[in-house]
């Protein structure tokens, strides 16, 4: 189920929120309505956190996270940190980075399993993410963009790319990370696909110009057609049975 | 051998994506993330031209107004209509490329122009979008400033009145070539002759004010500026006027006598009051020929205290120098002489008839000296029988008032030939000749177009300003002459060629030639110059050997002509 929002007049959601399977932040606003449009579909299975992350709205381009963690960037305040381990989940490990490319949103893409980082990456930062997020790391490109989060957009069921990535690169990518890849657009032909849409793997949230066809894009990709979180627990669950039968 | 290589990346390279509006499969490479269709649809790149407009057409002369100011005349579908439509979405079409443009027909009596005109834009990141779209143009009718002017019988917004107050037109035969050479009537509208002078129109203010400087420039004038207001718009303030320059030429001409008065001529440095003018350039020359004085009269300060010409050319007659001495002094071209003159036979009469003259030997003093041999001919004022009424004459003493005053040298036998000038100049009327008033080829230049306030005087006068021109190299380098045609001055040619063996054979070759006459004629007695006017019996005259010739380099080719004889040529 996808859903079209926005942040205050911008269409650029990605920016100012960031969604994964065990929690989701978004920023202050002015209003509640950004907030309210998670909260009604998220608030009965995780946490929506209010944050800020260095006294910025930005919230979603300097994060990165998945189920296992959360990465915040240096200019991270103390408050700002124990308010984050204050709301989100114990199993959610937090860690602040020293780290020059500070927008860890944009530099780093992840999903539960993998993570694609900006090539020009610290080593320790690598590790970091590695142990933080218990994902492989694979330094990479897309579509030449070295700003890996901007341009992608990864759940566990799939991922989302820049449209003129080109079809060589989509089979690479989609091999390391093991899910399938589509390029498209979000918010009618941008191809900033990160700032435009926030995913995990039941739900997704996208600017409010996103167009039908893109919306239709997204679901396909994402797998999220005809699934409520219901539907996705109850899926889980089968496969989990499966797991354990 | 056509090599065909597998590239595994070329397929590769290609991606495709969903259009974001319309879902169909395209190509990733246009930035947008829509198909063509939908970004032709989203995108408007004519947006914020104007697709009507209005184009001005002036119902009287047919010209349609290009923005700002000018009028122009256009066929319709034209390259210059074309251009004036597209000035008027000239601002827009800055902002894209334009393409092309074509007249879309429409019937003419509907007052509408269509225009196809495409552009192209750059709408996103290496997207750039054609696109066609019709411009309207609605034909207003309506009248130029010029026609509304016309209409009001209101052709004219400044006028420069130039007046002379003489019996003749040299000075404006004069003032024309002045004009001609400096190309000071280009503005100008229409040239009216009026009693004493010429009124020059003007459609702009400054373009009279132009004219008045032009002349303040090149002769001694006072001139005076006058309006009057045609209309006035109470509510923006402004009004329309009319300006008139009245500009007053010095009446005193070259050659004229002048009798100063006495207080006025002391303050000149003491030059004699009685005076010829030797010059007249943007001030009054005034030469004492007794003395070879000289004295600059500039116009501000003739016109406080203004004098009149006590005798002009017109009065001048013709003297046989008898003999002349050099008395010393020199200045210039001037050198002091005593002469010995008599009047020419026609008045030979008349000497005995006053019994002044004892044998009609005229003693005198003279500026020309330099020029003058005994034998030649020259024009002098005879003031023994003069009868001036004149206050500063009348306080003159009275005893040094010489019989003659003699002003200059003339060559009336070279004058009999008649010859064909090899030479001609160009008129103001010639040039600004209307369709209206073209019939008349009458007159000379910008004088008695109409006509003429008295065409014979007119006709003595420019013969008269010719002569000026000939004899006068000053005067001549201020003006522009222009060959004569061309069969004229092959005539000319021959004729100057025999005339030359001709004065070979006589008095030998060489610039002395005139001192080896004068002793001719001394010697023979024969050769004495028989002068009488009535009778032609001049078939053996000498001409005079210092008649000053103009050198055929000295002309201009005569540019209206010079088209047409080089036409014939080629097709020869």
């Amino acid at each position: 189920m996808a859903v079209r929002t926005q942040f205050e007049n911008s269409t650029d959601i990605g920016v100012f929120s960031k969604l994964t399977n065990a929690y989701c932040l978004t920023a202050l606003a002015s209003s509640t309505n950004f907030y309210s449009v998670f909260e009604s579909e998220l608030s009965d299975v995780i946490p929506i956190v209010h944050t800020t992350i260095g006294g910025t709205r930005i919230v979603g381009r300097l994060t990165a996270g998945n189920r296992h963690g959360l990465l915040v960037p240096s200019t991270t305040t103390d408050q700002e940190l124990q308010h984050l381990r204050n709301s989100l989940p114990p199993s959610v490990a937090i860690q602040r980075i020293e780290e020059r490319l500070s927008a860890l949103g944009n530099v780093i893409a992840c999903n539960d399993y993998v993570a694609l980082v900006h090539p020009d990456i610290d080593r320790e930062t690598e590790e970091i993410i590695a142990d933080t997020l218990k994902v492989e790391v694979f330094r990479q490109t897309v579509a030449s963009n070295v700003l890996v989060g901007s341009y992608c957009a990864l759940s566990n069921q799939g991922g989302l790319v820049h449209p003129k990535t080109s079809r060589s690169e989509l089979d690479e990518l989609s091999s390391l990370l093991q899910v399938p890849l589509v390029a498209g657009t979000v918010n009618r032909g941008s191809e900033v696909i990160g700032a435009g849409l926030v995913v995990n793997d039941w739900c997704a949230f996208t600017g409010l110009d996103t167009t039908a066809t893109e919306i239709s894009v997204i679901e396909a990709t994402f797998r999220l057609q005809g699934q409520t979180s219901a539907a996705v627990i109850n899926e889980m669950r089968d496969s989990l049975i499966d797991h354990y039968a | 051998m056509v090599a065909m290589d597998y590239e595994p990346d070329a397929a590769g390279q290609e991606s495709y994506i969903l259009c974001a509006d319309c879902g169909t499969v395209i190509s990733s490479a246009n930035g947008a993330g829509l198909c063509v269709g939908c970004l032709r649809n989203t995108v408007d790149i004519t947006e914020g031209i104007p697709k009507e407009a209005t184009l001005n057409f002036c119902r009287g002369c047919e010209r349609f107004l290009s923005p700002p100011q000018t009028w122009v005349t256009a066929q319709p579908e034209s390259r210059e209509l074309l251009a004036i439509c597209l000035k008027k979405i000239a601002r827009p079409l800055m902002k894209v490329r334009l393409i092309d443009a074509s007249f879309i027909w429409t019937e003419p009596h509907s007052r509408r122009i269509k225009i196809k005109v495409t552009i192209q834009k750059e709408v996103l990141a290496n997207t750039v979008l054609q696109q066609t779209f019709e411009l309207l143009l609605v034909v207003h009718t309506g009248q130029c400033p010029q026609c509304t002017r016309l209409a009001a019988k209101n052709t004219w917004k400044a006028s420069v009145q130039v007046r002379q107050k003489v019996t003749h037109k040299r000075t404006f035969l004069w003032l024309e070539q002045l004009i001609l050479k400096h190309n000071a009537h280009k503005d100008t509208i229409n040239i009216n002759e009026k009693r004493d002078g010429l009124d020059f129109f003007y459609s702009e203010r400054n373009n009279a004010i132009k004219m008045v400087e032009f002349l303040a420039g090149v002769v001694p004038v006072r001139s005076k500026a006058s309006e009057q207001l045609i209309s006035s718009d109470t509510h923006s303030n402004t009004s329309n006027y009319k300006f008139t320059y009245s500009v007053e030429i010095v009446p005193v001409c070259k050659d004229d006598l002048v009798c100063l008065p006495r207080n006025q001529a002391r303050a000149w440095g003491n030059i004699s009051p009685l005076t010829i003018c030797s010059r007249v350039g943007n001030t009054v020359h005034l030469l004492d020929p007794m003395t070879l004085q000289q004295t600059d009269v500039t116009a501000p300060v003739y016109w406080r205290q203004p004098f009149d010409s006590l005798a002009t050319v017109t009065d001048l007659v013709e003297f046989i120098v008898l003999d002349v001495e050099p008395s010393g002094p020199v200045r210039g071209k001037y050198v002091l002489a005593d002469a010995q003159v008599t009047r020419s036979s026609s008045s030979n009469n008349n000497t005995d008839d006053d019994g002044m003259g004892d044998d009609g030997i005229f003693h005198t003093r003279t500026h020309l000296g330099g020029i003058l041999q005994p034998g030649d001919t020259v024009l002098g004022y005879h003031l023994t029988n003069a009868n001036f009424n004149n206050d500063a004459f009348d306080s003159f003493d009275q005893d040094r008032i010489p019989d003659v005053i003699l002003v200059k040298k003339t060559y009336p036998n070279r004058r009999k030939k008649s010859k064909p000038r090899n030479w001609k100049l160009r008129s103001i009327a010639k040039e600004a000749e209307d369709v209206a008033e073209g019939g008349n080829t009458l007159g000379r230049g910008a004088l008695g177009r109409k006509g003429g306030v008295d065409q014979r005087n007119v006709e003595r006068d420019y013969e008269l300003f010719l002569r000026d021109l000939e004899e006068d190299k000053e005067m001549r380098a201020a003006v522009n002459l222009y060959k004569a045609n061309q069969e004229a001055k092959e005539a000319d040619d021959e004729d100057d060629d025999v005339g030359m063996g001709e004065t070979t054979k006589k008095s030998g070759s060489g610039m002395k030639g005139g001192k080896r006459r004068t002793g001719v004629n001394g010697g023979t007695g024969e050769m004495q110059v028989d002068e009488d006017m009535g009778e032609g019996t001049d078939a053996d005259d000498e001409e005079e050997e210092d008649f000053p010739e103009i050198d055929i380099n000295e002309l201009l080719e005569h540019f209206e002509e010079m088209d047409m004889e080089d036409a014939t040529e080629e097709v020869q």
